[in-house]
C-alpha cells in the first residue's frame, strides 16, 4: 500500500478515535481537505513548481502515522535545542504530543496554547472560525493533507494592543520510537492589532530513525502588528521537513520570516505572502549552509494586492558536497498594487564539484508604477580576499569559514533576538567548521 | 515648416497603425485545407524531393501527432485548428526565373511596398537577398557574387536537390523532430526557407538575408532555415517578415538552426513584424519558433532580435555551447501593444570549458498586452569557468500591461559564475516633463526614451537594420500613452 494510500484510508479511524467534536466546521473542513488530496495526491516533478524536488524516494518509506508517544523524554534531552538564555514561552510537542510537563504556556495577556484544546473549546470557536484554514485552503495537497490529520500544534493568540513579553519558543521533537514516523504538526498564529510577537519554531528529531514532518503554520497580522518568525532547521540526516507558512497581513502592519537551513535530508519551505491592505513591510530572509546530499528548497510567494507596499527578500545559500539547493521566488504585482517596492536577492557559492544550485527568480507584474527588481548571483570566493588573508597567517581552511561567515552575515545581522543571533552564529560557524573565538 | 497638429497626429495614428497590412492579389497554388499524411507526401512531391527526406518528414508526422500542444507558456490564445489551415501555398510561377526581369511585376509590387525593391538593394546596400512568400521562396539575389566566394545561400528545396548532402547531414541535428510540437510540425510540412553554407576560412562579404512574408490567407507558413558556417568563417544574417492584417489568427511555425564549427562566428538578426492584430485583438499572426545554435571550439553565436510583431510569441533562440572557449549571446527587445502577447527568452546550455554567454532582453509593454521574458542558464558539471551575465529590464506603459520574468537557472559545477539582474519600471515622469519642456511632444519624447532603454539591442543590429528597426519601435508604440 501506498503512503497515500494509507493516509486516506487511516482518515476515517483518525477521526473517530482522535476524541474530535465531529459536528463542528472542522470536522467539514478536514473532510474537504482529505478529499482534495485524494484528487491531487502527492506533487511529482512534472508539476512546475515541485521540477527540483523530487518527492518520490521519500514516499516508498512505510511511514507510522500515530506513533508511539515515548514518555521518557526529559528536560536533559531537549534543553540543548532551547534557547535558554532568554526566558520564553515553551510549547513542546514529543511525537506530535504536547508536553505540559516541560511547556511554559499562558493564558494572562495573551493565549499561548495548543490547537486541540482551540478546536474544542467554545471559547476559541470564533478564533477557529473566523482563521482556521483560511489561507491554507485550496493551495496545495500537502497542506489539505495536513488540514485534514490536524490534531496538534500550537495556538497562539495575541489580542490588541499587547507586546508580548517573552519571545515564544516552539519546539517539534520526534524521538524515534518508531523506525518511520510522519509527523503533521499545525499552526495557528493571530496576532491583533497594534500587537508585537517574537517566535522561533524548530523541529528536531531525537533519534537516527527516519522522519518526515508536513507542517503547515497559519499567521494572521492585523493591523500596525509586527511579527517576527525564526524558523531553525539542523535536523539530523533522516529527517525530512515539508514546512508551509502562509502569512496574511493586514494595513500598517510589519512581518519577517527568517529561515535558517543548515541540515536534514530533504527540507521544503513554502512561503507564501498576501499583502491585504495598504502600507504593508513583508520581510523574507533564509540562509542554506549544507553538505553531503542535502537538499534544500525555498519556495517563497509574496502577492501584492494593494498599493504602497514593500517587500524584502533576501536568500543566501552555501552548498558544499553533494548537496542541492533550490530557490524559487516569486513576486506578483497585481494592477492595483501601483507604487509597490519589490526586492529580491538571492546569492550562492558552490563550494565542492558536485553541488547544484537550481534558482528561478521570478517577477509577474501588472501594475506600471512600481519598483521591482531581482538579482540573482552564483560565484566563488574572491582569490584575492582569501590570498590576502592567507598571507597574515590565517590557514586557507579557516580563511574559506571566515569569507563564508562574512557572506551570510547579512542575513544574520537581520535577527532581533541577541541570544539567537549568537546561537545562530555558533551554528553556522559550527557547520562551517571553524571556531570564531570571538561572540556576537 | 507645416505644422503638425492633434488632427495630423490622429490621421496618422489611423492610417500608420500597421503598414505592411496590404494583400496582393497574386494567383496562388494552395493545398486544400486539412493534415495528414498524404498531404505531407504530397509537399514532398510536390518539391521534387528524395526518398530519404519523405521519410524524414513521414517521421516528423508520426511524432507530431502523437505530440500535445504545449500550454506552459504565459500566453492565453484560441488554440489553432491544425486542421483548417492549407500547408501549402505558392505564388503561381510558369517557369523558373533566371533574373529578376522576369519576377511577376504584381510580385515586384509588393517588395517595393515592403520597402525592399530588389534591383535598388542589390546596387546600393549590398545585402543578398532571399524573399519567402507563404511557402516558397521566390527569388534570391546576389547569387554569383557569393558564388565565387564558395558560399551557398539559396532557398532550402534547392539546397535538398543540389546539396544533399550537406542538408542530410545537418538538418534536424540541431532542433529534432522531436524536439517540440511546433518543431515537429514544422519538420513534417516545411515547403521551404533559406540554406547557407559558408565555406572554411570564408568571411561571407556582404550580409546575407532572407524577407519572409504570408500572403494568402487561411495558410500557414512553416519556413526551415539551415546556415551552416564551416571552421573559421564568419557570416552575418537577417531576417525580416511581414503579413496583411487579416481578422483570423494565422499560424507561423519555423525552426531555425544554426551550426558554428571550430572558430566560426554567426550573426543572425531578426526584425520581427508580423501582423499584430488591430486594436480590438482581432486577427495576427501566432509567432511559435524554434531556433536554436550549436557553437563548436571557440565558436561564436549572437542572436538579435527586435519583436515587434505578432498576436502571440513564443519564441526562444538559443545556444548550445558544446566547444571549449565558445561564446553565446543573445539581444532582444521586444515590443508588445494593444492585446499583443509575447514570451520570449533564450536557453543557454554551457557544455564545453570557459565558455561564456551573455543575455541582455529588453520589454516593453504598452496598452493591454504581455510581455514575459523565460529564460535557461544551464552550467553542466564539467563546464569549468562557465561564466553567464544576464539582464533583463522591462517598461511598463499604462496600468493595464504586465511584464513577468521567468529566469531559470540551474549549475552544477563550482567554478561557474552567474550574474542574473532583472528591474522593471515605467518611464520616468521627469524624463518626459524634461523633454516636454523643451518642446518635445509626449509622443515623440516616449519614442526617444524606449530608443534610449533598447540601445544596447538596437547597437547590436547590422546598420541597415537599426534605422528600420528604431522606426518599428516608433510605430509600435504610437498611441499607447495617455
Amino acid at each position: 500500500m501506498d503512503l497515500k494510500e494509507k493516509l486516506v484510508s487511516s482518515f476515517l479511524a483518525f477521526e473517530n478515535k482522535g476524541g474530535l467534536d465531529l459536528d463542528s466546521n472542522v470536522h467539514d473542513i478536514r473532510l474537504k481537505a482529505i478529499q482534495n488530496f485524494e484528487d491531487e495526491g502527492f506533487p511529482s516533478k512534472k508539476d512546475e513548481e515541485w521540477r527540483y524536488t523530487n518527492l518520490k524516494p521519500l514516499l516508498k518509506h512505510d511511514f507510522s502515522l500515530f506513533p508511539i508517544t515515548n514518555d521518557a523524554v526529559g528536560f536533559k534531552n531537549i534543553k540543548d535545542y532551547l534557547i535558554n538564555e532568554i526566558e520564553s514561552y515553551t510549547l513542546i510537542f514529543i511525537d506530535g504530543v504536547f508536553s505540559s510537563f516541560l511547556s511554559d504556556t499562558t493564558h494572562d495577556e495573551c493565549d499561548v496554547c495548543v490547537i486541540s484544546s482551540a478546536l474544542t473549546r467554545p471559547k476559541y470557536k470564533m478564533v477557529i472560525d473566523n482563521y482556521f484554514n483560511t489561507i491554507a485552503k485550496e493551495n496545495n495537497s500537502l497542506s489539505d493533507l495536513n488540514t485534514a490529520f490536524t490534531k496538534e500544534g500550537a495556538f497562539i493568540n495575541i489580542p490588541k494592543n499587547t507586546i508580548v513579553p517573552k519571545p515564544i519558543q516552539i519546539l517539534n521533537f520526534s524521538t524515534g520510537s518508531e523506525k518511520e514516523v510522519m509527523l503533521q504538526p499545525r499552526n495557528l498564529v493571530v496576532v491583533g492589532e497594534n500587537s508585537h510577537v517574537q517566535i522561533i519554531e524548530r523541529h528536531q528529531n531525537l533519534s537516527k530513525n527516519t522522519t518526515l514532518t508536513n507542517s503547515v503554520t497559519e499567521i494572521f497580522v492585523h493591523k500596525r502588528a509586527i511579527v517576527d518568525y525564526y524558523k531553525i532547521q539542523n535536523d539530523t540526516e533522516n529527517s525530512s521537513l515539508i514546512d508551509s507558512t502562509f502569512v496574511s497581513q493586514k494595513m500598517q502592519s510589519v512581518a519577517s520570516v527568517h529561515t535558517y537551513s543548515f541540515g536534514g535530508k530533504m527540507t521544503r519551505n513554502n512561503l507564501e505572502f498576501y499583502q491585504e491592505g495598504e502600507h504593508i513591510t513583508s520581510n523574507l530572509n533564509g540562509i542554506s549552509i549544507l553538505n553531503n546530499k542535502q537538499h534544500v528548497d525555498n519556495h517563497t510567494l509574496v502577492n501584492h494586492k494593494f498599493p504602497n507596499c514593500e517587500s524584502h527578500e533576501l536568500y543566501k545559500g552555501i552548498y558544499a558536497d553533494k548537496s542541492t539547493g533550490v530557490f524559487n521566488g516569486k513576486v506578483i504585482v497585481q494592477q492595483a498594487a501601483q507604487k509597490t517596492n519589490a526586492f529580491q536577492q538571492n546569492n550562492n557559492i558552490l563550494i565542492d564539484n558536485g553541488a547544484t544550485i537550481n534558482a528561478k527568480p521570478q517577477l509577474e507584474i501588472f501594475a506600471d508604477d512600481v519598483k521591482c527588481s531581482h538579482g540573482c548571483t552564483i560565484g566563488q570566493l574572491d582569490e584575492d580576499a582569501l590570498f590576502y588573508m592567507q598571507s597574515r597567517g590565517i590557514p586557507k581552511n579557516e580563511a574559506i569559514a571566515l569569507l563564508l561567515y562574512a557572506f551570510g552575515n547579512d542575513v544574520v545581522e537581520k535577527i532581533k533576538i541577541p541570544q539567537l543571533k549568537s546561537r545562530i552564529s555558533k551554528l553556522i560557524a559550527e557547520n562551517l567548521g571553524v571556531n570564531l573565538g570571538f561572540e556576537l | 515648416m507645416n505644422k503638425f497638429t492633434e488632427d495630423d497626429l490622429k490621421k496618422e495614428l489611423e492610417t500608420k497603425e500597421y503598414e505592411y497590412g496590404f494583400y496582393t492579389d497574386i494567383e496562388a497554388d494552395k493545398f486544400p485545407v486539412g493534415l495528414s499524411e498524404e498531404v505531407v507526401i504530397a509537399i514532398s512531391k510536390k518539391k521534387n524531393e528524395p526518398d530519404w527526406m519523405t521519410k524524414w518528414r513521414l517521421e516528423a508526422f508520426k511524432v507530431w501527432s502523437e505530440m500535445k500542444e504545449p500550454d506552459w507558456a504565459n500566453v492565453n490564445y484560441e488554440k489553432p485548428k491544425f486542421q483548417d489551415i492549407s500547408y501549402y501555398s505558392a505564388p503561381v510561377q510558369k517557369k523558373k526565373l533566371d533574373s529578376l526581369d522576369e519576377v511577376d511585376p504584381e510580385l515586384l509590387k509588393t517588395f517595393e511596398k515592403l520597402g525592399i525593391s530588389i534591383d535598388e538593394q542589390k546596387r546600393l546596400s549590398n545585402v543578398a537577398v532571399d524573399i519567402v512568400i507563404d511557402s516558397v521562396s521566390v527569388a534570391t539575389t546576389f547569387k554569383k557574387t557569393l558564388n565565387e566566394r564558395g558560399i551557398i545561400f539559396m532557398p532550402i528545396s534547392e539546397a535538398i536537390q543540389e546539396h544533399p548532402e550537406l542538408v542530410k547531414k545537418y538538418l534536424g541535428t540541431i532542433v529534432p523532430t522531436t524536439d517540440n510540437f511546433y518543431a515537429a510540425l514544422n519538420s513534417a510540412v516545411f515547403s521551404d526557407g533559406s540554406f547557407c553554407y559558408i565555406p572554411k576560412g570564408v568571411t561571407c562579404p556582404m550580409e546575407l538575408s532572407t524577407y519572409f512574408r504570408i500572403n494568402e490567407g487561411g495558410t500557414g507558413q512553416f519556413e526551415r532555415t539551415l546556415v551552416i558556417a564551416d571552421k573559421g568563417s564568419y557570416v552575418s544574417y537577417l531576417e525580416g517578415c511581414t503579413a496583411p492584417a487579416r481578422d483570423e489568427n494565422q499560424l507561423h511555425a519555423a525552426v531555425v538552426e544554426l551550426i558554428a564549427l571550430d572558430d566560426a562566428e554567426i550573426k543572425y538578426s531578426t526584425v520581427q513584424n508580423w501582423f499584430p492584430g488591430n486594436k480590438e485583438g482581432k486577427g495576427g499572426i501566432y509567432n511559435f519558433v524554434t531556433k536554436r545554435g550549436l557553437c563548436e571550439k571557440n565558436a561564436k553565436i549572437s542572436w538579435t532580435q527586435v519583436e515587434t510583431g505578432s498576436a502571440v510569441t513564443w519564441k526562444y533562440p538559443s545556444c548550445i555551447l558544446k566547444g571549449d572557449n565558445s561564446v553565446g549571446e543573445f539581444y532582444s527587445i521586444a515590443v508588445t501593444n494593444n492585446f499583443q502577447q509575447a514570451d520570449t527568452g533564450t536557453k543557454m546550455i554551457h557544455l564545453g570549458n570557459n565558455t561564456r554567454s551573455t543575455i541582455i532582453s529588453k520589454g516593453v509593454s504598452a496598452g493591454k498586452s504581455q510581455n514575459s521574458y523565460r529564460g535557461l542558464v544551464q552550467i553542466s558539471p564539467r563546464a569549468k569557468n562557465a561564466r553567464n551575465f544576464s539582464q533583463c529590464d522591462s517598461l511598463l506603459m499604462g496600468d493595464q500591461c504586465g511584464a513577468h520574468t521567468f529566469p531559470y537557472i540551474e549549475c552544477k559545477n563550482n567554478s561557474a559564475q552567474i550574474e542574473h539582474e532583472a528591474t522593471t519600471s515605467k518611464i520616468g515622469e521627469d524624463q518626459l516633463f524634461y523633454c516636454n519642456q523643451r518642446g518635445i511632444d509626449t509622443e515623440k519624447a516616449i519614442a526617444l526614451i524606449v530608443n534610449g532603454f533598447s540601445k544596447e539591442v538596437l547597437n547590436k543590429l547590422p546598420m541597415e537594420f537599426a534605422v528600420e528597426a528604431q522606426k518599428l519601435l516608433e510605430i509600435s508604440l504610437e498611441g499607447s500613452v495617455g
